[in-house]
């Protein structure tokens, strides 16, 4: 098992990877409050990051409303804990499946149709924007006015609930990022990761040499929504209330796709990578920013979007790539 | 010789324009067939029609002894048609070994048999030096090389060339002969090109097809072919016969 998880990774990869773990492990031990709420953050977005890559990052489809799938696995997991008392780990198999549907309806209509490129994106963005407004009138997750979980003050750390401090939440996201990388590894390296890298890289070459391409993206577009609907159920059960104007946004969208952008898209440290630079230099800014005493309302958004133009001027194929480069790791299929 | 491939009686009309009148042909198994005619004849409409691009208005594809026209693209490769296309298309960002290997996934589950099936026929084209290489990275006779490799790792029973000696110098040619030559004769391998490029027509055909407005002009052993008046007249040129 082991041998199999360390197949093909050079000696120097793996000390950096375990010294990272290490790192991320013995974080919560040093870190302020403030800290291990921008390290959940982080791996919030790396997470989330990852599974978004899947779609675009492997199988070529670019997906600009992955709120979608985060929103229906929040709502889902909250409103079954408020109304039934139904804890998250069991709300998950029905949150992941109804995303994990959302997403199939998503790909079938596009990938049965024919509607690709630009046209897709707009569909993704479509949907989650109907579910928005859907989720504004929906009475059983209290509509506009916001869907609220009880919170119990000073009750201990509940891992089965998921009622607790920050870094239970911390490691659970860890916990979740590393699965995320370790899944996505897998999943490129075998069979049907090879298929998705043919479909992103040439559609119609990829049909000529045999490969059922709507099959394919189907299979995509299922595991990245079914994946990105636990980081809701996260999302839920930690910041304990959900506004459909919020969770649903397209501004989320795009926050989800920034970490692998900027790390590097179809790499498996990219999004990780990404995330650690957009929402560790964001929250750097907006502190110092108000340690000074400066309020500028907009900043982070400004933040990344000076980012966002530095690397794709200057790092096109993301950072990742780069210092893989420079400090001599090698990722397949970049 | 049994019939692998039976075109018979296939026409295609874009609009009012006929690409393809009503033609029919045979090829054997083992052959190698070759498919020429001036520009605007519809060799490439032909070969979408087999390749599964599109399906014909009227008429009947056979492939092994199963009707295969309206079917898709991948359900064709899957029955045994790997194809080139006449425009280059590898996937860009893999590597060579990594663009054959998607091709030898096609009826393998195991990366590594597939990777040892890439390697194998990476061997036979003359590409296991540049496997490693990215696909973008490679000059146009490779890629030409790199096309056919991915077809042929799909393990087809024929295999369609859509003029992959166009642009080639005449060594890279005759060294793209040499490879299919020894090809079919080792692997028993079924072969239908579309070529312009005579030289390698007649040093790789064993039948010839003319086309020209989507007709059929003339079929035959390929010297008899390139001495027959009308295709002299409406293809080669007096000046051409080799």
């Amino acid at each position: 098992m082991i041998a199999r998880l360390t197949d093909g990774v050079s000696g120097r990869a793996l000390v950096l990877l375990a010294m990272l773990l290490a790192a991320a492990i013995a974080a919560p031990l040093f870190a302020g409050d403030y800290l291990l709420t921008v390290l959940i953050l982080i791996f919030y977005f790396a997470y989330v990051g990852q599974a978004w890559n899947i779609m675009m990052g492997f199988a070529g489809q670019l997906s600009l409303g992955h709120a979608l799938y985060v929103g229906l696995g929040a709502y889902t997991a909250a409103a079954l804990y408020v109304h039934f008392g139904i804890g998250p780990w069991i709300g998950l198999l029905v949150a992941v499946p109804i995303a994990a549907l959302a997403g199939a309806f998503v790909g079938f209509l596009a990938f049965r149709f024919k509607v690709s490129g630009v046209y897709f994106a707009i569909l993704t963005i479509a949907v989650a924007e109907f579910a928005r407004v859907g989720f504004d009138h929906l009475s059983w997750t209290a509509g506009s006015s916001g869907l609220f979980l009880p919170v119990k003050r000073n009750a201990g750390n509940d891992l089965w609930l998921l009622r607790g401090s920050p870094t239970m939440f911390y490691y659970v996201l860890l916990t979740a990022t590393v699965l995320a990388f370790l899944g996505c590894r897998s999943l490129l390296k075998s069979r049907i990761g090879y298929f998705w890298l043919a479909i992103r890289e040439d559609e119609q070459a990829a049909r000529a040499a045999g490969i059922d391409t709507f099959r394919y993206k189907m299979v995509a577009v299922v595991i990245s929504s079914a994946m990105t609907s636990f980081a809701g159920v996260i999302y839920a059960f930690y910041y304990n209330n959900l506004f459909p104007e919020q969770v649903f946004h397209i501004s989320r969208s795009i926050e989800i796709i920034l970490a692998p952008i900027v790390g590097g898209i179809g790499t498996l440290f990219g999004p990780v990578l990404g995330a650690f630079i957009l929402t560790g230099l964001a929250e750097t800014l907006t502190s110092t920013l108000a340690a000074v005493g400066i309020d500028l309302p907009g900043a982070k958004q400004v933040f990344y979007g000076i980012c966002l133009l530095l690397v794709i001027m200057a790092l096109p194929d993301g950072v990742w790539p780069w210092l893989s480069r420079r400090i001599g790791i090698k990722e397949r299929g970049q | 010789m049994s019939a692998l491939l039976t075109v018979d009686n296939i026409s295609k009309r874009f609009r009012g324009l006929v690409a393809v009148d009503r033609l029919s042909f045979e090829v054997s198994e083992g052959g190698i067939f070759a498919v020429i005619g001036p520009n605007g004849a519809g060799k490439t409409t032909l070969f979408n029609m087999i390749a599964g691009v599109f399906a014909p208005d009227n008429g009947a594809i056979t492939f092994a002894s199963e009707r295969i026209d309206g079917l898709s693209p991948d359900q064709v490769c899957r029955r045994g048609i790997g194809r080139t296309f006449q425009i280059v298309r590898p996937f860009p960002a893999l590597t060579v070994e990594d663009n054959v290997i998607v091709g030898a996934l096609l009826h393998r589950s195991h990366v590594n048999d597939a990777r040892a099936h890439a390697l194998d026929v990476l061997r036979r084209l003359d590409l296991y030096d540049k496997r490693a290489q990215r696909a973008s990275a490679l000059t146009l006779p490779d890629r030409k090389r790199l096309e056919v490799a991915r077809a042929l790792a799909t393990d087809p029973k024929l295999l369609l060339l859509d003029e992959v000696m166009a642009g080639l110098r005449p060594t890279e040619t005759d060294r793209m002969v040499a490879i299919l030559k020894e090809l079919n004769r080792e692997t028993g391998l079924t072969i239908l090109l579309i070529e312009h490029v005579m030289r390698a027509v007649m040093a790789l055909a064993s039948r010839i097809l003319v086309l020209h407005h989507g007709a059929a002009i003339a079929e035959g052993e390929p010297s008899a072919v390139v001495r027959d008046p009308a295709v002299i007249h409406s293809y080669l040129g007096a000046e051409d016969i080799a």
